[in-house]
C-alpha cells in the first residue's frame, strides 16, 4: 500500500524556529499585532479596572459573583497587565526589533551605495520625454542642476542616474526606532520603578521610608532600600472654591522639605500641575479632605482617645465618612460618623453638606459598643466599622465645641484639619520615553513630507529624461518640466 | 465688557452661527437640488452647473462668514473665563466646530471642494446645536487640574486633528457613494462636479497623512500633561485608551496604503472605522465613560 505523501517537507527544528522568526518579524504579522493591542485595548476602558475604580470592580462582585469570577479569570479587571495583553505588546516588540533593525542595516547600506544604474529603456518610465537640446552639454548642465537640487548622482558612460528623498526611509526608521525606545521606556519604568500613597494631616511629618506609606507598589527589581531619601512636612493647606458652584478653584499645599534628611528644610509649594522633583523621584498633590479632631473619654473623665481622624470625601462638597475606633474602652466603642463643612438640613434628606469650605461643621455620629473585631487577624478598613459583633447604643450631631454623652463615655468634637493625599512615583524609565515620543513625531514628519524620486538622463540619439516616484507621489511631473526648462534655457544662452 | 457680558455675547455669536450654517446648509443643498430638477428638464448630456454656481457661491460666502462669527464666538468665551476656552465639552464643541469649518476651508481654498460644504455645513449646525441645547454650561474659571499651559497645547492639538478627521470622513463616505453609482451605472448628473473618485480616494489619503503627525502630537502631550497632573503619563483611562486606539486605526490606514497597496474601498471604510473611534472617544467616553478626562459635568 502507498504511503500518502507527506505535503509538510521536513525542515527541521532550526527551519522551523527560522521559519516561526520570518513569520514573526514579518511586516503583515507586525501590523496584525497593532492591530490586535488597539482591540485588546478596548475591554479595559468597558469594564471597571482594579487599579483605577477598585470600588467598582467590587460591586460587580457582590451583584453577580459567578459572572465576576469568570471576568477576573479572563483578567477583565486587570486587561493592561493581564498575560494576553502582555503577549500581544511583547510579540509586537519583538516583531517591531525583528523588522526594524534588518531594514536600519540595509538603509544604512543603501547609503553608502550609490544610486542604481540608469535602465536601459527609459520610455517605459514615468514622465518620459525627448528635450530637443544638444547632446554635448546636457549631462554638464543636468548634473549641476541635479547637483543645485541636492540629488545623489551616479554619472556613467552617456548617462545619469539621480536619486534624492532617503531621508523618507531615515525618517520612517528613525519613528519606527523611536517607538522601541518608548516601549523600552515603559518597561524600565515598569521594572525599576515605585509608586505609593500617604495620606497626612496638616502638621504631620512625612519621611520616605517603605513604612510611611498607606499604599506603596514596587518594579520587580526595586531595591525597597531606595527610595530617595527626603523628609517632608506639611505645613498648610489651602482650597478655594467658587463661591457660586463650590467648584474648586485653587489647591496651595505650603510644605517644609529636607533633601537629604537632616539638611536644612526649605520651604516649597506643590500644586496639582506642580509636582516637587528630587531625581527621578516627584511629590504630586493628589487628593485633600478633612480628618475631625475628637476627644474621647470613659465615664470617669480620663481620656482614652484624642486626635485627628482621616475621613474621606463622599461627594463634591465634601461630606466626608469615617470611622473612629476605641479599642482600650471596655465593652470596645466605635463611631460610624460623617464630617458635614457646611450642614444644611431637609426632612427628605437629612444633614448635608451645601458647600465644600468648613463654614458650618457638624459631626454626625452613630455609637456602637461590643467588638470591633481587630484581633481577628483580617486586615479592616480604617475608614469602615465592622459592626458584626457589635450594638447600636445612639446616634447625635455635634457641632464645634459640643460633647456627647453615649452613656459609657463622652465624644467632644474639638475642631478639624485638612488632609491631604500624597503620591510619590519614581519612574527611572520616562526620559526615555519621552525622547522616544520626540524622535518619533520627528521621523513621522520626515518620512510623511519627503517623497522619494529617481531621475535619469541619458545622451544618445536624443536627450532623454524620466523619472520614478515611490509609491506614485505626486510632483515628479513638475521636477522633470524644471529640469528639461534648465537644460533649454541654457541652450536660449549659449545662441 | 465685564465677564457676563463676554459670556452673553458669545452665546448670541453662536445663535447667529446657527443661523449662518443653515443658510450655507440650504445654499449648498440647492446649488445640488436645482440640478436635480434641471435634469429632469434638459437633455442630460447638457446640463448646465451655470445656473446653481450663485447659490453655491453664496453657500461658500456664509462658510466664510459662519467661520468668522464662530471665531469670535469662542474667542470672548475665552475672554470671559480669562482663559482658553477648552473647559469642558460644551467649549471643546464649538472649537471643534470652527476646526471642521477651517478644515474645510483650508481643503475648499486648495483642492476647490465646494461640493463638501453641503455634509459640513450640515455637520457643523449639527454640532453646534447639540453644544448649545443639550451641553451647555455657564462659563467659569477652570478646576484646578486643568490649570496648565498643556491645555492649550493638547487641547487644541486634539481638536485641530479631530476637524479634519471628520473632514476625512465625509471625503471617504462620499467616495463609498460616488462608487456604488459608478458601479451601478454612472453617476447622476447632479454629482457631476463632485471630483473623480481617484481624487477623493488621494484627498482623504493626504488630509489624514498630513494630520496624523499632530494626532500623535496631541497624545504625546497629554501623557506629558498627565505626568504632571496625575503622576503617571499613562495609566490606561478610558480616553487615552481611546486615543491609543484611534491612533492605531490610523496608522493601520497609512500602513495599509503605503506598503500594503489599499486604494479605493477598503482604504475608504478604514477610513471612516478610524474616524468613528475618534467619535465614539469623543462622544461615549466624554458622556458615559468614567475616568481622570471627566471634569465639572461634561
Amino acid at each position: 500500500m502507498a504511503q500518502p505523501e507527506s505535503q509538510v517537507p521536513n525542515i527541521g527544528v532550526t527551519g522551523l524556529l527560522r521559519w516561526a522568526w520570518r513569520q514573526l518579524t514579518s511586516m503583515r504579522t507586525a501590523l496584525i499585532l497593532l492591530m490586535l493591542l488597539g482591540v485588546a485595548a478596548i475591554p479595559g476602558s468597558l469594564f471597571p479596572q482594579r487599579s483605577q475604580n477598585p470600588q467598582k470592580v467590587d460591586s460587580y462582585f457582590t451583584s453577580d459573583p459567578t459572572l465576576a469570577k469568570w471576568m477576573d479569570r479572563l483578567h477583565l479587571f486587570n486587561v493592561y497587565a493581564s498575560p494576553w495583553f502582555s503577549a500581544i505588546y511583547l510579540l509586537l516588540f519583538i516583531s517591531l526589533i525583528g523588522c526594524v533593525l534588518p531594514r536600519t542595516f540595509h538603509h544604512l547600506r543603501a547609503i553608502a551605495k550609490k544610486p542604481p544604474l540608469t535602465p536601459r529603456n527609459l520610455d517605459r518610465m514615468e514622465g518620459y520625454r525627448i528635450v530637443p537640446v544638444d547632446q554635448e552639454q546636457a549631462l554638464e548642465i543636468a548634473e549641476k542642476w541635479l547637483k543645485h537640487h541636492r540629488f545623489r548622482i551616479r554619472r556613467e558612460g552617456n548617462s545619469i542616474s539621480a536619486e534624492k528623498g532617503y531621508s523618507r526611509e531615515t525618517g520612517n526608521l528613525l519613528f519606527h526606532l523611536s517607538l522601541i525606545l518608548i516601549l523600552a521606556g515603559v518597561g524600565l519604568g515598569g521594572l525599576m520603578g515605585m509608586k505609593g500613597e500617604a495620606i497626612l494631616n496638616v502638621g504631620d511629618r512625612f519621611i520616605n521610608t517603605p513604612t510611611s506609606y498607606d499604599n506603596i507598589s514596587y518594579g520587580k527589581f526595586q531595591g525597597q532600600g531606595s527610595l530617595a531619601p527626603f523628609s517632608l512636612t506639611v505645613k498648610n493647606f489651602v482650597a478655594s472654591y467658587l463661591p457660586t458652584t463650590g467648584q474648586p478653584s485653587n489647591y496651595v499645599l505650603t510644605t517644609s522639605i529636607s533633601s537629604p534628611i537632616g539638611a536644612p528644610a526649605k520651604e516649597v509649594i506643590i500644586k496639582v500641575n506642580k509636582p516637587w522633583t528630587s531625581g527621578s523621584t516627584k511629590v504630586y498633590l493628589q487628593a485633600n479632605g478633612y480628618s475631625p479632631v475628637v476627644t474621647v473619654r470613659d465615664k470617669s473623665g480620663n481620656i482614652t482617645f484624642q486626635g485627628a481622624v482621616i475621613f474621606l470625601p463622599q461627594d463634591g462638597n465634601l461630606s466626608s465618612l469615617g470611622a473612629i475606633k476605641i479599642p482600650d474602652m471596655k465593652p470596645q466603642i466605635g463611631f460610624i460618623a460623617s464630617f458635614i463643612p457646611t450642614a444644611s438640613s431637609t426632612a427628605a434628606r437629612g444633614i448635608f453638606s451645601t458647600y465644600p469650605e468648613v463654614l458650618d461643621p457638624r459631626l454626625v455620629l452613630s455609637a456602637w459598643k461590643g467588638n470591633l473585631g481587630l484581633d481577628s487577624g483580617t486586615p479592616q478598613s480604617v475608614y469602615s466599622l465592622d459592626t458584626s459583633k457589635m450594638t447600636k447604643i445612639g446616634l447625635k450631631a455635634l457641632t464645634l465645641g459640643s460633647t456627647y454623652d453615649f452613656g459609657a463615655g463622652t465624644i467632644t468634637f474639638d475642631g478639624w484639619k485638612a488632609w491631604v493625599n500624597l503620591q510619590i512615583v519614581d519612574d527611572p524609565g520616562k526620559m526615555y520615553s519621552l525622547f522616544g515620543a520626540i524622535f518619533a513625531i520627528l521621523g513621522l514628519l520626515i518620512s510623511l513630507f519627503t517623497r522619494q524620486r529617481r531621475i535619469w538622463i541619458k545622451v544618445g540619439d536624443d536627450v532623454e529624461i524620466a523619472g520614478l516616484a515611490k509609491n506614485g507621489i505626486l510632483g515628479l511631473e513638475e521636477e522633470l518640466k524644471a529640469l528639461a526648462r534648465a537644460l533649454e534655457e541654457f541652450r536660449g544662452e549659449t545662441q | 465688557m465685564t465677564s457676563t457680558n463676554l459670556a452673553y455675547f458669545s452665546n448670541g455669536a453662536i445663535y447667529a452661527c446657527l443661523a449662518i450654517f443653515t443658510i450655507a446648509f440650504f445654499s449648498h443643498a440647492i446649488e445640488v437640488a436645482w440640478s436635480v430638477r434641471n435634469v429632469e428638464n434638459h437633455d442630460q448630456t447638457e446640463f448646465d452647473f451655470e445656473k446653481t454656481r450663485r447659490a453655491g457661491r453664496i453657500g461658500t460666502a456664509m462658510m466664510i462668514l459662519g467661520f468668522a462669527v464662530l471665531s469670535v464666538a469662542v474667542v470672548t468665551r475665552g475672554l470671559s473665563a480669562h482663559r482658553v476656552p477648552w473647559g469642558n465639552m460644551y467649549e471643546f464643541s464649538i472649537t471643534g466646530a470652527l476646526m471642521l469649518t477651517a478644515a474645510y476651508l483650508f481643503a475648499f481654498s486648495k483642492y476647490k471642494v465646494r461640493w463638501l460644504g453641503l455634509p459640513v455645513s450640515i455637520s457643523v449646525l449639527l454640532t453646534l446645536g447639540t453644544a448649545i441645547t443639550v451641553l451647555y454650561r455657564p462659563s467659569a474659571p477652570l478646576v484646578p487640574a486643568l490649570k496648565s499651559p498643556w491645555l492649550a497645547i493638547h487641547v487644541l492639538a486634539a481638536i485641530i486633528s479631530g476637524g479634519v478627521f471628520l473632514v476625512a470622513n465625509l471625503v471617504a463616505a462620499t467616495f463609498l457613494i460616488m462608487e456604488r453609482y459608478e458601479l451601478k451605472g454612472g453617476r447622476p448628473l447632479w454629482a457631476n462636479k463632485i471630483p473623480s473618485l481617484d481624487s477623493l480616494d488621494q484627498l482623504s489619503y493626504r488630509l489624514i497623512a498630513f494630520v496624523f503627525p499632530l494626532w500623535t502630537f496631541a497624545v504625546i502631550a497629554g501623557a506629558i500633561w498627565a505626568e504632571s497632573a496625575w503622576g503617571k503619563y499613562w495609566s490606561w483611562d478610558p480616553k487615552e485608551t481611546w486615543a491609543f486606539i484611534t491612533w492605531v486605526a490610523y496608522a493601520a490606514y497609512l500602513h495599509a496604503r503605503v506598503t500594503v497597496g489599499w486604494r479605493g474601498r477598503r482604504a475608504a471604510w478604514l477610513c471612516i472605522f478610524a474616524g468613528s473611534t475618534f467619535l465614539f472617544n469623543y462622544i461615549w467616553v466624554n458622556i458615559w465613560g468614567t475616568g481622570l478626562h471627566t471634569y465639572s459635568g461634561l
